[in-house]
């Protein structure tokens, strides 16, 4: 059994720093962990695990709109939120999804919405409004081929740059991207949970064959999970500044309702949430938004580095490809070829730190992804001075998945 | 052991998919690693389908089948376009009311036709999935057929289960008569 | 006058904020705003109970100015917020101010389907037929033939009656007056806040720095006077011959029907779910 790691890495220095690792424990059989306190061992698809993590996270608003290859997400959530007290509702189209959780969420709900491509690109003037207005919400977009209405039901990895570019106006992004059932479920309500601490629209992407697939799971003891809810105002409420350099940028937020009666605006706004045209100001409110990310690097990116210890090429693939390259890993090793493969789990924020120390520490870095080169943007990026020929893209568009045998054929193309 | 990739094969509407939830809920229960995929078109009625269950002792990586331990197919098209992905001593398992022609001789090829067994014996093709699914189960005993039963009663609506034990039962039965006896 | 508490705006205003205000002399958004403010005051609503929504626009901009929960959204969207809000915390009184080009253009879809599920919103949609931030484009309800500087050659479009485009959506209480009524705007006003359902109030207006000048409508006073002489109430509407009631502006509560309001639909359900839970 290969030994997985998570590795978190640190706020990006200006000199070669160490990139912190974090043991994860590694899985044992089935049957023994099922006994440990883990929950019991169930067969799940991948937007269920969405759905349920989302429950578990304490997500009590949900609207959204039906589009393949997400919908059983809405399906399941349409069943579950009315038993829990919470809300579920079918809106109009996308565009007024993620308004509506936006406004829910200002309301105090903890609220998320669920789509595939057509509705993530409708969702993006919302999205920016989430995060110039520090609106905690969630939104999952389950990828299928595109561009446009493309294939509804194959797998695409087409949205990496737009879950980080696509709404206008330069603002950072903080996307999670899981490789399976269990992993669906864990990064759902990580994605809840970031959004309700950093107080921004969280994107978990998921490849359409992760959402559609059912796994084996056993689902982490719900005790020992770990919720976090956005931090609530502790002075009167003429004292209140909602977007105040409270700890490192992450001030509390009241809700619509409680006796602050503040007002929010998706115009560039002052620390108490009043339009503002002064420069000064308008810097201020963009640096708020930057370095709440940036200060916090290390509690938000997440990779699994696997058998990277000794790898002279490596792969850098997230998602179901990440899954092929495993596969691939396990073949090239029983064949004696050192391979190792980099996942992130956190696509945004990047994790530069990570990505540096595979590029020194590798030969090639084979970067497959089932687009036209989104990732490898990234990384020739991070390869400065280093021949970029040492980068190798390998892609696919034509609705399939990249395979073990596609991924081993470009390792042995660049040995 | 190492993975088990079995296919499930045919068109929309026969039930494929709720087939291979139903044996991947049955690996579940046996305490095994198992993803289940597929693969259809927009049509829920109609188009091609198909439905891969991978079952193993290990983490599965990869999860859709590439090099089939078992392939089922249900229609002519499934059979044509699958059957050169099953590996050596693979098993094949067709239903002869629709796979007219085999392509390929596979070491381990096992003809029936399902469906009108399942029309004959049932009233209707409906449980056409589920009769195949219990001749196959019996046949590579890839799953306990314990397991498999619980997993169907959990899969299918109330109204339907007796129809589908016994369904199930025929298809055990058929595996037998087969192989005369020798799979119990 | 000594009655009009002029005292009760001030007391409403986030005056050491945000004043002066973005509107141009003449427009017709501050009679609006004072008279939400009294209707509010009126009907003894408390202010944190009061969340006021908008899109883009001038009339958009009036969330700014009141110290209730506000809220100033995109272009468009305003609807679509207040249900999230609304839904979540149904006791919450949501007022949504909005114009004709940002209610029934950009968020038609929303109007549409919020007044369909008769979710309880108060929609005061300001119509100056215009889009008179961004400088005097063409709306839906810019009227046929007029100009708009997209229109430059006079407006080929029919216009829409947005209350008739409610009406037909379903909205449980549509009515409409104009800014000229300023008493009939503060009674229609507390009308709709009280409206168990969805309510649509839709206020003719005058923009008289935008379209006034474009379609060379006199100033600020003469707007005002032609409100008051193009305009017929409802109840008179029955009394004229067809010929004077063509063209006018009818003021009035076209419908005011209870019916079973959105999230009391939604409480029932998740009622009706619990109880399935218990008896399983």
């Amino acid at each position: 059994m290969p030994k997985a790691k998570l590795e978190s890495q640190k706020k990006a220095p200006k000199t070669k720093a160490k990139v912190a690792e974090v043991e994860v424990k590694v899985p044992g059989p089935l049957e023994e962990l099922e006994q440990k306190h883990e929950r019991k061992n169930v067969l799940m698809q991948g937007n269920e695990a969405v759905a349920y993590g989302a429950l578990d996270a304490g997500c009590n608003f949900f609207a959204g709109y039906p589009i393949t290859p997400s919908t059983e997400i809405a399906e399941i959530l349409a069943r579950e939120l009315p038993k829990r007290g919470g809300t579920f509702i079918q809106m109009e189209d996308e565009i007024a999804s993620i308004c509506a959780i936006a406004g829910a969420s200002l309301a105090g709900a903890k609220a998320l919405t669920a789509t595939s491509g057509p509705g993530f690109s409708l969702m993006q003037e919302g999205i920016g409004f989430a995060k110039i207005t520090e609106t905690p919400c969630v939104v999952v977009n389950v990828q299928r081929a595109g561009p446009s209405t493309g294939m509804p039901t194959s797998p695409s990895q087409g949205d990496i740059m737009q879950a980080r570019w696509g709404s206008h106006g330069d603002s950072p992004a903080i996307v999670l991207y899981p490789d399976s059932v269990k992993e669906s479920y864990e990064l759902t309500i990580r994605a809840i949970n970031l959004s309700e601490k950093y107080r921004t629209c969280v994107v978990l992407l998921l490849d359409e064959v992760i959402g559609h697939m059912r796994e084996s799971v056993l689902l982490p003891d719900l005790r020992k999970t770990r919720v976090i809810s956005r931090i609530k105002p502790n002075v009167p409420p003429h004292w209140y500044k909602h977007y105040d350099k409270d700890q490192k940028y992450l001030s509390p937020l009241a809700s619509y309702g409680e006796g602050y009666r503040f007002h929010v605006t998706s115009l560039t706004h002052d620390a108490l949430g009043f339009p503002t045209n002064k420069a000064a100001e308008a810097a201020e409110m963009m640096a708020r938004l930057r370095r709440k990310i940036t200060y916090n690097i290390r509690d938000l990116v997440q990779i699994e580095s696997h058998q990277m210890e000794d790898a002279k090429i490596a792969i850098f693939a997230a998602g179901i490809t990440a899954r092929s390259a495993k596969a691939a890993v396990a073949i090239a090793r029983s064949e004696g070829i050192k391979l190792g493969l980099l996942r992130p789990l956190t696509i945004w924020p990047f994790p530069d730190e990570a990505v540096r120390k595979m590029l020194q520490d590798v030969e090639a870095v084979i970067v497959p992804e089932l687009n036209q080169g989104q990732f490898i943007r990234e990384i020739k990026r991070l390869t400065r001075d280093k021949s970029e020929g040492n980068v190798v893209g390998l892609t696919k568009v034509n609705g399939q998945m990249l395979t073990p045998n596609d991924i081993l054929r470009k390792v042995k193309e660049v040995m | 052991m190492k993975n088990y990739e079995i296919r499930l094969s045919g068109s929309g509407g026969q039930g494929l998919i709720l087939a291979s939830i139903i044996l991947a809920g049955a690996a579940v229960i046996d305490k095994r690693h198992v993803t289940q995929t597929q693969s259809y078109g927009p049509e829920s009625r109609g188009g091609s389908s198909r439905a891969d269950v991978i079952i193993s002792d290990r983490e599965i990586y990869f999860p859709e089948a590439m090099n089939f331990n078992c392939l089922l197919a249900l229609t002519q098209e499934a059979c044509d376009k699958y059957l050169f992905d099953l590996r050596e001593k693979g098993i094949l398992i067709v239903d002869t009311t629709h796979v007219k022609n085999i392509a390929l001789a596979a070491d381990n090829t096992y003809e029936l036709p399902f469906t009108d067994i399942a029309i004959e014996r049932l009233g209707s093709a409906i449980s056409t999935n589920i009769l195949a699914l219990g001749f196959l189960v019996r046949i590579t005993k890839v799953v306990s057929e314990k397991s498999l039963e619980i997993s169907l009663k959990q899969n299918v609506k109330p109204a339907f289960v007796d129809l589908n034990l016994k369904a199930l039962q025929i298809g055990y039965d058929l595996a037998d008569q087969y192989t005369g006896g020798n799979q119990k | 006058m000594a009655n009009i508490p002029q005292k009760v705006v001030h007391d409403y205003l986030r005056h050491d904020k945000k004043f002066p205000h973005v509107w141009c002399a003449g427009c017709s958004n501050g009679i609006v705003l004072g008279s939400i403010i009294r209707g509010v005051a009126s009907l003894d609503i408390h202010r944190d109970d009061i969340v006021m929504v908008s899109g883009i626009g001038c009339s958009s901009r009036m969330p700014v100015y009141v110290d209730f929960n506000t809220l100033h959204t995109l272009h468009g969207r305003a609807i679509a917020f207040a249900t999230g809000i609304k839904m979540h915390k149904p006791h919450l009184k949501v007022i949504v101010v909005t114009g004709d080009g940002d209610c029934t253009a950009i968020g038609g879809n929303h109007l549409i389907h919020a007044a369909r599920r008769n979710l309880d919103l108060t929609v005061i949609l300001i119509n100056n037929n215009i889009y008179g931030m961004t400088g005097g484009q063409a709306s839906p309800t810019t009227p046929h033939e007029a100009f708009a500087t997209t229109a430059p050659y006079g407006n080929i479009e029919p216009d829409f009656d947005i209350c008739q485009l409610a009406l037909g959506a379903g909205a449980t209480h549509v009515a409409r007056t104009t800014a000229f009524h300023t008493q009939e705007v503060q009674k229609m006003v507390s009308d709709a806040l009280t409206h168990p359902g969805f309510s649509l109030l839709e206020i003719v207006s005058a923009c008289p720095v935008i379209f006034g000048r474009l379609n060379k409508k006199g100033g600020p006073a003469q707007m005002m006077k032609d409100m008051r002489d193009n305009s017929i109430p409802l109840s008179a509407v029955d009394k004229l011959p067809p010929e004077k009631r063509e063209g006018k502006i009818i003021r009035g509560t076209l419908r005011k029907e209870i019916m079973p309001e959105y999230t009391e639909r939604y409480a029932d359900l998740v009622a009706r779910v619990a109880a399935m839970g218990e008896e399983a």
